[in-house]
């Protein structure tokens, strides 16, 4: 069931800037195109670049927002999800209550 | 002979339609909803669109690059995947999560009341481990408030007989036990670290059930201005198990999603989950064209964001634990596609 509903129609989460409009949805009750307009400009992408694996991989990289990563792709040095999500926070100007528990 | 599409029915199983048969199937699918909660159906060129969906022989189905959504889960994770945050972190890393969900697999407020500091301790160790939003939810659940296994009578024993009146008095009781626990679990999962909070199939226990809720979402609110608040419904019509109950001045029974979405906002939850039931006798066309007639009007009046809920036996998807993915994707596109909605 999840892995269908993320082919036809998900933003892919950390693959791409799926978790990030996500946040604004749920903390600030924030409708989908305004978010991702919120998220596009904050990252200095387009809104088309969100939902794409490619350029997004290489922004959260960039940004330390965390990021998938595969046994041929490893990266030691990326954040934690700690790390991550207090980036993510500064970044979208959030306060995420799980950081630094 | 007329070419043939293998399609669905709301159980899952195949049948093979002819495109006008489609066509039929939508049609009657949406005027079922038109005509029983008095709705405008789907325009026609939203039918023709569907139909382009259905009577297609492609075994997947999926929007256009560009118009992906946010994708919300409740109950995130299996006895399969390990451990419950071993799950959210599988959910993040190879399911492409937007967002996932810490639960208890006894699924009720009530329930994990009493365990709400092991709650805690794994929604700590969630968020030491998993960078997508970790939500914590449950089901308001009134029935378990009901003799026996609460303090309060039993209405679904006492309307029966006709014991209206001893029937709503139980009712009204078990809404305030129920808030308390609500509060308490969320408050205590909130100060945990969990990015929201979920009220699931808000509205199963009918009226007092969803107000039950609702005046949670309203508390909560209040005491916590920052936190994020999902409340999904059951179903696409509040039942009357009470009769008499409001919010804020609008009767709850009868409600459909459109009004439930009003009432969810007033509480002052953050996104809100219309859910429109499955006839399992019907075909997934029939019940999608169904579902979307119910749900459109939730957009005019959205202030929040709307994820439909598109799981086992609502949305369109089939009644079955292992529904086929031409049947899911199909309908997973078609929300997004006519609704234009926020998540999923």
């Amino acid at each position: 069931m999840p892995v269908a509903h993320a082919v036809a129609s998900g933003m892919n989460g950390l693959r791409a800037a799926g978790d990030l409009v996500a946040r604004l949805e749920m903390a600030r009750g924030m409708k989908l195109a305004e978010a991702k307009d919120y998220v596009a400009q904050r990252l200095g992408t387009s809104v088309a670049d969100l939902a794409d694996p490619l350029v997004m991989h290489e922004v959260r990289g960039e940004l330390r927002l965390g990021r998938v990563f595969e046994t041929e792709t490893t990266y030691p040095d990326d954040p934690s999800p700690q790390e991550a999500k207090r980036n993510i926070a500064a970044l979208l100007g959030l306060q995420i209550d799980g950081v630094g528990r | 002979m007329e070419r043939r599409f293998i399609t669905r029915l709301g159980d899952g199983s195949a049948v093979a339609l002819t495109r006008g048969e489609i066509r039929a199937e939508l049609e009657d699918g949406t005027q079922a909803a038109a005509a029983r909660a008095k709705l405008p159906p789907l325009e026609l060129d939203e039918l023709e669109h569907l139909l382009d969906i259905f009577a297609s022989a492609a075994r997947f189905s999926a929007v256009d690059i560009g118009d992906e959504v946010v994708l919300s889960f409740d109950g995130t994770g299996t006895p399969q995947q390990g451990s419950r945050v071993n799950a959210l972190l599988q959910y993040e890393q190879c399911l492409a999560a937007d967002t996932c969900e810490l639960y208890h697999i006894d699924y009720s407020y009530k329930a994990v009341k009493t365990v709400v500091g092991a709650e805690q301790q794994a929604m700590k160790e969630a968020q030491e481990r998993v960078t997508i939003p970790v939500h914590y939810g449950a089901q308001p659940d009134l029935g378990r408030y009901s003799a026996p296994d609460g303090p309060c009578g039993n209405w679904a024993e006492l309307l029966p007989q006709m014991r209206i009146d001893e029937a709503r008095e139980a009712q009204e009781a078990a809404v305030e036990l129920a808030v308390e626990d609500m509060v308490y679990v969320a408050t205590a999962m909130w100060e945990a670290g969990a990015d929201g909070i979920d009220f699931d199939t808000a509205g199963a226990g009918g009226d007092a059930d969803f107000l039950a809720t609702l005046l949670a979402v309203e508390r909560l609110r209040a005491a916590h201005p920052g936190m994020g608040i999902m409340v999904g419904m059951s179903g696409e019509l509040v039942l009357g198990t009470h009769g008499q109950l409001e919010y804020r001045g609008t009767r709850l029974a009868g409600l459909r999603p459109a009004g439930q979405l009003e009432v969810v906002q007033q509480a002052g939850a953050t996104v809100f989950g219309p859910a429109v039931n499955v006839n399992t006798s019907r075909t997934v066309a029939w019940n999608i064209a169904r579902a979307l007639t119910f749900m459109k009007p939730c957009m005019a009046v959205a202030r929040i964001p709307v994820h439909a809920n598109v799981g086992m036996g609502v949305g369109g998807v089939p009644m079955n634990a292992f529904a086929p993915v031409d049947a899911i994707s199909r309908c997973s596109r078609a929300c997004v596609d006519v609704l234009r909605l926020d998540g999923l």
